[in-house]
């Protein structure tokens, strides 16, 4: 598997990531060792098979619907963790220009 | 013997008997931390005030005649459980300054318990790595050797458990968190069975396999964590409505008839000194009384490239709620929405933080699906079907936790995918949610080796049944490093 820089590029993009060029070189390389790798999974027969995406066994768990307060101070304590708040909400930059 | 080097069950017996009380134990752990953290660094917060007072209200709870297994006993928690009012990063620089406005569920578990939370422990960041040198806030030593590795992701609360900072700690495992630093320095490491013990309150990595559990000194310890930590969550609905037992009950049953599957081709994984401590232990149990019963694994090898497809897939999403809006690092110079997202991940993150995100955005974006995550997921199923079956015939299965002892510090760090590597033995138990201990088995140049036990899902009973037998034959778990 090869890998442009414009591909580590694209996939930086949809990680939200600002990769630094020397960064970009880094990962790509590392990409396509490990990827390279995994290319093991090709030896295994998998015809047939389901895939497992959870190991509990469990399907939907329902619970009612309703609303429940949060304590007060955990509340007050978790808004304030956000950079930028304005009457008890968390501020962010425009969404639409 | 400083009562800091104590085990949980030896610690409540002298507390019951008020040999000492809880303040005067945490006293002794907090000036051990002073004395020797320094040099090992698995300790990110040190809460002195909010540790004593947490130990003078367990002594007034004893005062007034309660008992508890766990009552006034010291703790370490991995950085990457939240704890109420207390730092929690995450080992990551991206939550250098996160105060966790809310306790996880089995940290309320253990406050309920009586137990003295005495702070935070290191980690490679968010649980991304397994030697401990990830973290954003330097290596974890090893106590047994300075220079060595002390094995990851869980590195601070194994190495502390180690050198007797603490009587007992709290890890999380998601492909061998626990377990391999547990091997690498001489403890006793459990990762219970996927649901066993709530995630409420952990920093999400790989949510199909994170597991929060016990390291201690004794096998016996880890029964009596679990016994506190374990139980249905509503506020996870992966945990399990399966009875949590009481553990002790069945610890000194009688192991002989129990059946022990090894897989031989699968232990040559492992390098010969490893092999030998291995077969060193199979002989015990064989003489004990135990039978020995070949299994065959062909397709546990497989256990890595599955997990580094799984794991970084379910990485790049979970770790999407980094960015700089409603907690952590904010890049102040970014002007757009968009450049507060990509500025404070790119700064707020560390290198293999940012390699996992990446595989895992590209095994899950357009046209590589099916190739990489739907592949990985049914080779993922056929690595549990094969330990369901060999299980219809054996009561436990043991192979080693680590393939060699702990390497140097900085010796493996430049090679992510020789890292990866060194997961062999760890993967399976985690794809499968099954239960698995590592046991202190002998040592290799004085380097500590550990023996992993892998159960039936939700049979941790087992794994405590034949561990607690073979520390009764055996002292390796009562060596102490050299610090």
């Amino acid at each position: 598997m090869e890998l442009s820089k414009e591909q580590v590029k694209h996939i930086a993009n949809l990680a939200r990531l600002d990769l630094t060029d020397e960064e970009l070189d880094l990962y790509g390389k590392q990409l396509k060792d490990i990827f390279g790798y995994i290319e093991k999974l090709q030896e295994v027969d998998i015809t047939g098979i389901e895939p497992t995406a959870q190991v509990t066994g469990q399907v939907n768990i329902y619970r009612e619907d309703k609303v429940v307060d949060w304590e007060k101070t955990e509340r007050k304590n978790a808004l304030e963790e956000a950079p930028e708040i304005e009457n008890n909400q968390i501020k962010v930059k425009r969404v639409l220009e | 013997m400083k009562i800091n080097e104590l085990t949980i069950k030896q610690a409540q017996e002298k507390l019951e008997k008020e040999e000492f009380n809880s303040v005067e134990l945490t006293k002794a752990c907090l000036e051990r931390i002073s004395e020797v953290d320094q040099k090992i660094k698995a300790c990110l917060t040190v809460c002195e005030g909010e540790a004593l007072a947490f130990a003078e209200e367990a002594d007034l709870r004893r005062r007034k005649g309660e008992k508890g297994k766990l009552l006034g006993i010291p703790f370490l928690v991995k950085d990457n459980i939240m704890t109420r009012g207390i730092r929690s990063t995450g080992g990551s620089r991206i939550l250098e300054n996160y105060i966790a406005p809310y306790d996880a569920t089995i940290i309320k578990k253990l406050k309920d318990a009586g137990a003295v939370l005495l702070g935070k422990a290191n980690l490679d960041e968010f649980g991304h790595g397994a030697s401990g040198e990830n973290s954003a806030y330097g290596p974890t030593h090893n106590p047994w050797d300075l220079e060595r590795v002390s094995g990851g992701s869980s590195s601070g609360p194994v190495a502390a458990v180690s050198a007797d900072m603490c009587i007992f700690a709290l890890g999380t495992d998601t492909g061998g968190s626990i377990r391999c630093p547990a091997s690498f320095c001489n403890v006793v490491g459990l990762k219970p069975s996927y649901g066993r013990s709530s995630r409420f309150g952990l920093m999400s990595m790989t949510s199909s396999t994170d597991v929060p559990g016990p390291i201690t000194k004794t096998v016996e310890d880890a029964a009596m964590v679990l016994e506190v930590i374990a139980g249905k969550d509503e506020r996870d609905p992966t945990t399990g409505n399966v009875e949590v037992q009481n553990y002790l009950d069945n610890i000194n049953k009688d192991i002989k008839g129990l059946k022990i599957g090894i897989p031989e081709d699968y232990l040559k994984e492992a390098s010969e000194d490893i092999i030998k401590i291995i077969n060193e232990a199979k002989g015990n149990f064989e003489k004990s009384g135990m039978k020995i019963i070949p299994v065959k694994l062909p397709h546990a090898k497989y256990g890595i490239p599955v997990y580094y497809i799984i794991t970084p897939s379910e990485i790049s999403s979970n770790l999407a709620r980094y960015d700089g809006i409603r907690y952590g690092y904010r890049d102040e110079e970014a002007s757009s929405l968009l450049g507060i997202y990509t500025k404070s991940r790119d700064k707020g993150f560390g290198s293999e933080v940012k390699r996992r995100i990446m595989i895992g955005t590209y095994a899950l974006s357009a046209g590589y699906y099916d190739a990489y995550y739907l592949r990985a997921q049914k080779v993922r199923t056929k690595i549990i079907k094969e330990l369901d079956q060999e299980f219809e015939k054996v009561d436990l299965i043991i192979v080693p936790t680590q393939p060699d002892v702990a390497y140097k510090i900085g010796e493996q760090s430049d090679d992510p995918l020789k890292m990866y590597l060194e997961d062999i033995f760890l993967s399976p138990a985690s794809l499968a949610g099954l239960p698995a201990i590592s046991i202190p088995a002998g040592f290799v140049n004085n380097l500590p080796v550990g023996m992993q036990l892998i159960g039936k899902k939700f049979d941790e009973d087992m794994l405590f049944r034949v561990g607690n037998f073979f520390q009764k034959i055996t002292d390796f778990h009562t060596k102490k490093p050299n610090i």
